[in-house]
């Protein structure tokens, strides 16, 4: 908790909740000397899990009947498979971008789920523990930070560039930038070039912000219903009970749906460097 | 809303994991999915393979049946028709042996009544002779009229 002398208001109570544990306290709104070790932490350990569940089911694949957790793997191994191939017409950049994807998923989602942990628990756990000496904040998942999920999408921007250079090679590259989509003509230069940039920019931010935008307010919408039960009065108790169960059963469509669309747009963003216009 | 250094940090994460992926992780899972998907194959055209051998061995086992029973048809008609041929001899000699044995019986009839016939007839001449003897006991002379007797005896025959 915030203070020990009283039990925290209700703006504290979610101004703590939303503080993340960092390196210094951040002043500014792009502070690159700052390091955020919640979103860190957690999101490295969700990919840890992901890698290490995967690479278990893969070093015990075997060819003849799978087991029921291998034929879930392969399941998802076989749908992302099938996306990749029908977005992303290069087998050779498949050879990475279909294992990426995957991992993307898996990963995106078991950090999104970290949404349906009690918002408190941790705070709690550190407390007993007594760690909430040195861990006075903690901000647990991952996506619900913009810098998690910013983080991503500048990896599929790096990765669009680096296909649109690989397969048009740098002059077609920089040739369909001023000459895609209106024309190859001096005069539509600039235009075409803007237009490109800020397609580029809007993918990127786009992709970023609508997981961002998603898990956060759905974090938020945790921290809320919690506040409903520290009212500490049967109402405020009942509802807690009712809002929370209805929220986290809707928020496991929301977890799914926004790993699948980010993994989906991924794909489809690298197929897209693939083309030429 | 904050961005801090810990997109880069999040960023150079996204490409270890998916590097991570792509080396250890999708390769064996694809080689065991592609294994299987070739078992499954291999398991449909040996199937299809039985199944066509199955209706190949069916075909040639009617086959075999059809002449079989044709053959089997011929055998019994023909030892119908030999049993018959057997039959018709055996008949035909019983019938030889039996007109031989009827013939020869005859003879044997005949012969007998030849020789009983020439007997009366010797006894017959001899009992005329006796007859005629005593009654011409004394008139006719034996040496007289043995001609005679002869010629009778002749006529009798």
């Amino acid at each position: 908790m915030a203070s020990p002398e009283h039990a925290p208001n209700a703006s504290e109570y979610i101004t703590h909740h939303l503080t993340h544990l960092n390196t210094k306290a951040q002043g500014f709104i792009v502070d690159m000397s700052v390091l955020n070790i919640d979103t860190l932490f957690w999101s490295l350990a969700m990919g840890f899990i992901t890698c290490f569940v995967l690479w278990r089911v893969a070093q015990r694949a075997t060819a003849g009947v799978p087991g029921r957790f291998q034929a879930a793997i392969e399941m998802l191994v076989e749908m992302v498979n099938d996306q990749a191939k029908a977005i992303v017409h290069s087998a050779e950049s498949r050879l990475f971008v279909a294992p990426l994807a995957l991992t993307v998923f898996l990963w995106i989602t078991l950090m999104n789920a970290l949404d349906l942990l009690p918002v408190d628990l941790p705070h709690k756990i550190f407390a007993w523990t007594g760690l909430d000496s040195f861990i006075r904040y903690n901000r647990i998942v991952p996506t619900a930070d913009l810098n998690g999920t910013f983080g991503m999408s500048l990896g599929v921007f790096v990765l669009m560039i680096y296909y649109n250079i690989k397969i048009k090679h740098l002059g077609g590259f920089i040739h369909e930038l001023f000459c895609a989509p209106f024309g190859n003509k001096i005069w539509l230069y600039p235009f075409n070039l803007l237009l490109n940039l800020i397609e580029f920019i809007a993918k990127t931010v786009s992709l970023a912000m609508r997981l961002f935008g998603n898990m956060y307010a759905g974090e938020l919408l945790f921290m809320l219903i919690a506040l409903l039960g520290a009212t500490a009065t049967w109402w405020g108790f009942g509802m807690h009970l009712v809002a929370g169960a209805a929220w986290a059963i809707f928020h496991i469509l929301i977890i799914l749906l926004q790993a699948f669309i980010f993994m989906m747009l991924t794909l489809v963003y690298i197929g897209q460097a693939h083309e030429g216009h | 809303m904050n961005l801090n250094a810990t997109f880069v940090a999040q960023m150079l994460v996204f490409f270890i994991l998916g590097w991570f992926t792509m080396k250890f992780i999708w390769p064996p899972l694809m080689k065991a999915l592609d294994e299987r998907a070739k078992k499954i194959a291999d398991g449909l055209a040996a199937a299809e393979k039985g199944n066509a051998a199955l209706k190949d061995a069916l075909v040639r086992f009617q086959k075999l049946e059809a002449e079989a029973r044709i053959r089997a048809q011929e055998i019994v008609s023909q030892n119908e028709k030999r049993g018959l041929e057997i039959v018709e001899g055996a008949k035909a000699a019983a019938k030889a042996e039996g007109d031989r044995l009827i013939a020869a019986a005859k003879a044997e009839i005949e012969s007998e009544m030849q020789r009983a016939k020439d007997a009366l007839r010797s006894q017959v001449a001899l009992l005329a002779v006796a007859g005629a003897e005593k009654i011409l006991r004394r008139e006719v002379n034996a040496q007289v009229h043995a001609d005679l007797l002869a010629q009778l005896q002749q006529e009798l025959r």
